[in-house]
């Protein structure tokens, strides 16, 4: 059990900036997976935490203890790889057991430990075997179970799932959760897909370009993003947005022939603004023709099994709707929809930040609030 | 399907491999078969066709002393060197390989040695490591003949071999590092992970995992020390095979009888025993020290 503080940390390779100044607090025991687009910086910092890279600035403290200068096996981190690095040339067994035989546990007590271990992920009958001689999943266990018999304060992942088939992603994901509740030690788990960060943050850190881009709770982040850049990564398929003007005296905004209706004291706010206005595809209401709704003609369909989605063009510009089984339409209908005022967001068109409103009032339950004051955001 | 340029007619390639063909005739084919047939006849002193002796040559060799003191020799020097060269070849890869500052001006310095033609690098060692100048005469100025090659037959053989150490601990180090720079990134640090120090992960994953150049290399650097160019020109250059046959390999031996004692038919029953001996050593490479490789 540790926590984990991430101070002002910078990376740079040569001259080229990879972190721009992080600032985050993990704390003890809780879950935090990164989520960002590739080559946003996550590996990097994660294995700047693993001690695996060098900090250009900044520091790292965990359980206290600012390690910038330590060994990674001074740090109690263990960590997962996306290609496992598994030692080809040791047995199953041999994997497992390596952290023991290097710390130097006498040859009965790390077989016990090999043995209790390899039970935990399910590999006791393939201690023998070589890597070689195991499937990705099975590859994949004893990169887990190599991690747990160490009994870290910390554990790293690095996209540990992505080499996986879609099915077996599922259920590891499951596993690693379990995993946890069972031995509660702090755990980063970096990946850049969106449904395992949603299913297994306690606490989601979205990253892009060498930036934190927001943190908070998986729903908070989903109901209240604070960036279009985390409003359009975050959500499948991606949130719409437009471009659009605040009316005031309508209290409204004008979208797709038709005027959309936003709380009036939020309008006199940002009277004659530009703004960039967001909505998530399952947050459409179908109306009835002629009611004055938004006009979107449907381009194409792409059926999912439980539901479709249909993307269209409104105003010439793409923007995609969910529809539930019961809603058939084709390609080149047009639909008409209403935007419910309490789903839409509103982002700076500058900055991209997200502008507060009162009527899309905060979503997250008030436990998140604790873990959203330690966030700093960025520097 | 791939596209093949094939030839219509019969003789345009022969044509083509001809220069080729010309090459190894003259200078593989002829003198093995002339080798062969030399270790079995004698030339009668006074001319006329040569006579079959059947194994009369290889006899002779067998019982002159100092034929055996050249295998012994040989022996030394073909397994001392190589594993020297291999050893500290492997030292500097993998310090190399760690990619500190400055590792690619090293890595250039390292590999020069190779560069250098095993006489000329023997002729600067007999200079660097003669007995009356520098730190050697300062020795031996301390304890009198404690380094004396031109005396003793053991000082002039570890001086032949540690100047074959010398230029060929450039050759393994570039075979090793390449071998190194193909072992993945993630399982050096996985296992930093686990707790090992850079000499731990060297000794337990990166050398297991460059067990098959290791093998390649104790293969190649044995036969070298055995036969190559650079273990006769070494002796040759430096000490000629003494003081008192202490360095006389067996390929300066097989030169000398040749071409200075003119005995053609010894020398030829020499060289394939030699082969013979070279034969024997990669089969029980390849039979026992290859099932040990692993190549996954
Ligand atoms: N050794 C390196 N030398 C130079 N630049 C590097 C190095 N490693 C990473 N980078 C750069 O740093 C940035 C962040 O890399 P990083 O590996 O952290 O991305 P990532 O978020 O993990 O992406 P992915 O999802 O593809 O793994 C990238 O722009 C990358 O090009
Ligand atoms: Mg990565």
């Amino acid at each position: 059990m540790a926590d984990i503080a991430i101070r002002a940390v910078r990376k740079s390779y040569g001259k080229t900036p990879a972190l721009h100044g992080v600032d985050l607090f993990f704390a003890s025991g809780e879950f935090v997976v990164i989520l960002g687009p590739s080559g946003c910086g996550k590996s990097t910092l994660l294995r700047m935490i693993a001690g695996l890279e060098d900090i250009t600035g900044g520091e790292i403290a965990i359980d206290g203890r600012v390690v910038n200068r330590l060994e990674p096996r001074e740090r109690g981190c263990a960590m997962v790889f996306q290609n496992y690095a598994l030692y080809p040339h040791m047995s199953v067994a041999g994997n497992i057991g390596y952290a023991l035989k290097v710390s130097g546990v006498p040859k009965a007590e790390r077989e016990r430990r090999i043995a209790e271990t390899a039970k935990i992920v399910g590999l006791q009958d393939y201690l023998a075997r070589r890597p070689a001689a195991l499937s990705g999943g099975q590859r994949q266990r004893v990169a887990m179970a190599r991690a747990i018999i160490r009994e870290p304060k910390v554990f790293l992942f690095d996209e540990p799932l992505s080499n996986l088939d879609a099915k077996l992603r599922i259920s590891m994901r499951a596993e690693i959760r379990k995993l946890h509740q069972r031995l509660s030690a702090t755990s980063v788990f970096v990946t850049h897909d969106q449904v395992e960060a949603m299913t297994l943050a306690d606490r989601l850190v979205v990253m892009n370009r060498g930036h934190v881009e927001q943190v908070g709770r998986p729903l908070e982040i989903y109901h209240r993003p604070a960036s279009t850049f985390v409003a359009s990564f975050i959500g499948a398929p991606a949130m719409n947005l437009v471009r659009s003007r605040v009316e005031v005296e309508s209290a409204g905004i004008r979208f797709g022939g038709a005027m959309v209706a936003i709380d009036p004291a939020f309008a006199a706010k940002l009277r004659g603004q530009d703004v960039t206005v967001g909505i998530r595809p399952e947050h459409c209401c179908l109306a009835a023709p002629g009611d004055g709704g938004v006009e979107a003609r449907v381009d194409f369909i792409e059926e999912l099994g439980v539901g479709r989605v249909a993307y269209c063009e409104v105003d010439g510009l793409p923007f995609a709707i969910s529809l539930d089984d019961h809603t058939v339409v084709a390609a080149g209908d047009s639909l008409f929809l209403t935007l419910p005022s309490e789903h839409l967001h509103f982002f700076d068109i500058e900055s991209g930040r997200r502008i507060e409103t009162d009527a899309a009032a905060p979503v997250a339950a008030p436990a998140a609030s604790q873990h959203s004051e330690q966030t700093m955001g960025v520097h | 399907m791939e596209k093949r340029a094939v030839f219509k007619s019969w003789w345009l390639p022969i044509v083509f491999a001809l220069p080729q063909l010309l090459l190894i005739l003259c200078f593989f084919y002829w003198p093995v078969a002339a080798v062969v047939n030399w270790a079995f006849t004698l030339e009668p002193p006074f001319g006329g066709p040569a006579e079959f002796v059947g194994f009369a040559n290889f006899q002779e060799a067998f019982a002159d002393p100092f034929y055996w003191n050249s295998v012994v020799v040989s022996l030394i020097f073909a397994i001392v060197g190589p594993l020297f060269a291999i050893s500290i070849g492997l030292v500097l890869a993998i310090a190399v390989d760690r990619q500190l500052p400055g590792s690619g001006f090293f890595r250039f310095l390292y590999i020069l040695p190779y560069a250098i033609a095993g006489p000329a690098a023997g002729m600067a060692f007999r200079f660097i490591l003669s007995p009356e100048r520098g730190l050697a005469a300062s020795l031996n100025a301390m304890w009198p003949d404690i380094w004396n090659p031109a005396k003793y037959g053991e000082h002039a053989l570890a001086l032949v071999i540690i100047i074959f150490i010398w230029k060929w601990s450039g050759y393994t180090f570039i075979f090793l590092l390449a071998g190194l720079q193909s072992v993945p990134r993630a399982l050096g640090e996985a296992a930093a992970m686990d707790g090992a120090g850079p000499f731990r992960r060297a000794i337990d994953v990166q050398v297991p995992l460059l067990a098959p150049t290791l093998f390649f290399l104790l293969v190649t650097m044995m036969t070298e020390g055995f036969v190559g160019a650079d273990t006769f020109g070494i002796v040759h250059a430096v000490t000629e095979g003494g003081p008192n046959h202490g360095t006389e390999v067996m390929v300066y031996r097989i030169v000398d009888e040749a071409f200075k004692g003119l005995n053609y038919s010894g020398a030829s029953a020499q060289s394939i025993i030699l082969i013979g001996l070279i034969m024997i050593f990669t089969f029980i490479q390849f039979r026992f020290v290859e099932k040990r490789v692993h190549y996954k």
